[in-house]
């Protein structure tokens, strides 16, 4: 079983994300983000050049993707990896759980992956009896916790210090009690030790992928820590776990994304780690994994090809959209219910999982623009979230008061004349019975607006007749 | 239909294409042919000394630490004296890089140790492939000569690097890469480092030495 998405209770979540303190705490070291992006892009003057350059990668890709699929298979190859090919996330778990216990696999150490988390990778592990590790700091924060990641590129960021060293003394039960782990060195120093045998003990090492390189057969991925790295280069097998879109044609290719990808994220001018992966350890390498397997994960993304959802696929997942989000600074990723939060999840989820499940989500926007404002590969990511609101009112998803609603101003709004006359008539009526206090702190059918906030009473004549006075006409 | 098959379908399918299709082919074997550059930022570039001067600077303020000497063999004092300022044991593990070879260590009093790391190493030197000054970020290649466990597994890694192996930028790594393994070859692993480890996950305040290095050292020779 992937996932369970609670995607479709997302307004309770939002209720209890708001109303929860300690959350809202620490939602606000969210916003060193957009600093450092903003400067980082600023010491660039290509900046906004190579972001028009990283779009036109991905959209030459994605218009040729089953070819550069079958060259990047034809390398990985010849390289002495092999590539396997997954239609949903069972079939990927079912793969990957097969490799494991052919090579009689106990321990597996992860690198950061949102597609592993994506098809349920861990409990899947876990339940074949082998022990699953997260070894990036803050995937593994929040392994302790039992929680999935609240951001793609931070997972842990919804969660405090004092939380951290509260999980660290349950689970590191052999280590001194009466150790100091008030302060953030003394929690990564210990995380670093702990993972350090984990490392050298584990028969699998699991990574995702931000690129697979189609000119070489190579796999990339793009870490802060080099956790990745340990996890790849230090167990029997290295296996890769990325979704087909991550192909991209050539290192020259490559590095556009690269130069995009960290500035977005973390507002770095390169993350400390690009590692390039090209098959297993050669005849005479004294290190590196014996075998190498890529699994390319579909779960619906072939099907968004050619369509109005396509742009989606261009993604490299930076984050930048959720850190410039006014919604997600507000509640956090887990409300968003499932495994992508954040301006990209609302598109992405209802994609992925489904509209029924996923399409309260396009909702959760206030259409200010500033993810596509942001956004490396400039996916118009407002825009999609209409497309899937026009698709969750035409498919009788949304609740029947907005459905009514929009009918009954529709009706209106269609016929000019009488809208107008409507308009002006409410608009008398409300400035007659508002004028006392010129707002009111209730009023039928909008009660959704004055339980937080008054709603101010119309000053006398709608915009429309005001205009008509100053101007004598309207064109 | 294997998976394989039904993804390939699939996605033919949503295209409206075939697969068989001459221009779409051609397209895609001349762009891995040929492999373009797209948008190079001017930052990285210049003659060698303004290359070493962005490097540093670069590298620098991805909080790694350089030295500079003028010869391979005064590499070995400069490895020693910055062990010793940090108060570093004097062991130093390598691997086979003739370069690293030739040098003087019997000069200074590091102990050396050869091969790959098997986690207990405090420090550990290689050679980098390459510099790119853009960033200020290290290409290492792995194999024998330098093993990739050295690059993650020591507490304080150090460096070397040729000047005259400062390049501009990705691209000119790139272009040395396929010098080295041929056009479509490449290393089992191509690390490009760009300062040591680090983490901000614990309410984003960054620390350095996640997993990887704590310091990372570059000593320029040249």
């Amino acid at each position: 079983m992937t996932l369970i998405a609670t995607t479709a209770k997302f307004k309770d979540n939002v209720h209890a994300a708001l109303t929860d303190a300690r959350l809202q705490g620490a939602l606000g070291h969210a916003r060193n983000f957009t600093v450092r992006r903003a400067e980082a892009a600023g010491r660039l003057p290509e900046f906004e050049a190579l972001r028009d350059s990283a779009r036109a990668i991905k959209d030459h890709t994605l218009a040729h993707l089953d070819l550069y699929l079958e060259a990047y298979e034809r390398k990985v190859r010849d390289s002495g990896g092999e590539v396997h090919y997954a239609q949903d996330a069972e079939e990927a778990r079912t793969i990957i759980l097969d490799l494991c216990k052919s090579m009689g696999a106990k321990s597996v150490t992860k690198g950061k992956s949102m597609v592993a988390e994506e098809i349920g990778l861990n409990h899947a592990l876990e339940a074949a009896g082998i022990d699953a590790v997260e070894t990036d700091l803050g995937e593994y924060i929040i392994q302790l916790r039992g929680e999935t990641p609240s951001h793609i590129i931070a997972p842990a960021i919804h969660v405090t210090k004092e939380e951290v060293e509260r999980e660290f003394r349950k689970a590191h039960r052999d280590l001194p009690p009466d150790r100091s782990l008030a302060e953030p060195e003394q929690l990564l120093s210990e995380a670093r030790e702990v993972l350090r045998a984990k490392f050298l003990a584990a028969d699998v090492g699991i990574t995702g992928a931000n690129f697979l390189i189609a000119e070489t057969g190579t796999s990339i991925i793009v870490t802060n820590e080099g956790n990745g790295d340990l996890t790849q280069i230090l167990p029997r097998a290295h296996i890769v776990i990325a979704s087909l879109e991550k192909v991209t044609p050539t290192l020259e290719d490559a590095a556009q994304l690269l130069r995009v990808l960290s500035r977005s994220a973390t507002g770095q001018d390169a993350s400390v780690y690009a590692t390039l992966s090209t098959g297993p350890r050669r005849p005479d390498d004294p290190d590196g994994p014996s075998a190498y397997h890529v699994v390319i994960l579909d779960n619906g993304r072939s099907s968004m090809l050619g369509g109005e959802f396509e742009d989606m696929l261009r993604c490299i997942r930076c984050g930048a959209c959720m850190n410039h989000c006014p919604v997600y600074q507000a509640v956090g990723g887990h409300a968003y219910g499932w495994v992508y939060p954040g301006p990209m999840g609302a598109v992405l989820t209802p994609s992925l999982i489904g509209v029924a499940e996923g399409g309260q989500l396009p909702n959760a926007s206030t259409f200010c623009g500033r993810c596509e404002e942001v956004c490396p590969v400039r996916i118009p990511l407002p825009k999609m979230m209409r497309h899937w609101r026009e698709r969750e009112f035409e498919r009788r998803l949304s609740p029947a008061p907005l459905r009514y609603g929009l009918g009954f101003w529709a009706f209106f709004a269609s016929r000019p004349a009488l809208y107008r006359l409507s308009t002006d008539l409410s608009a008398r009526a409300m400035h007659l019975i508002g004028r006392g206090k010129g707002r009111f702190s209730w009023a039928p059918f909008a009660g959704g607006w004055t339980r937080y906030r008054d709603l101010a009473a119309p000053q006398g004549a709608t915009f429309q007749s005001q205009w008509r006075g100053r101007s004598g006409a309207v064109r | 239909m294997n998976s394989r098959e039904a993804v390939l379908a699939n996605i033919r399918r949503s295209l409206g294409v075939r697969g068989d299709e001459a221009p779409r082919n051609f397209e895609v074997e001349t762009r891995l042919a040929q492999a373009p550059a797209g948008v190079v930022p001017k930052r990285g570039q210049g003659d060698a000394s303004a290359r070493l001067a962005i490097f540093k600077a670069e590298a620098e303020r991805a909080q790694a630490s350089i030295a500079e000497v003028a010869a391979w063999t005064d590499a070995p004092a400069e490895v020693a004296r910055f062990l010793r300022e940090n108060n570093c044991p004097a062991t130093l593990r390598m691997g086979a890089d003739a370069r690293l070879d030739a040098m003087p260590w019997s000069e200074t009093s590091l102990e050396i140790l050869h091969g790959a790391s098997d986690g207990r190493d405090l420090n550990a030197v290689s050679a980098a492939f390459a510099g790119i000054a853009e960033t200020g970020t290290l290409a290492l290649v792995s194999g024998a000569d330098n093993p990739t466990t050295l690059n993650f597994l020591s507490d304080n890694h150090i460096v070397v690097l040729s000047r005259d192996a400062i390049l501009a930028d990705y691209e000119s790594a790139f272009a040395k890469l396929r010098e080295a393994y041929g056009k479509g070859g490449a290393p089992r692993t191509l690390n490009l480092i760009t300062g040591p480890s680090r983490s901000a996950d614990i309410e984003q305040t960054l620390l350095l030495g996640a997993h990887g290095p704590r310091r990372l050292h570059i000593v320029i020779v040249g």
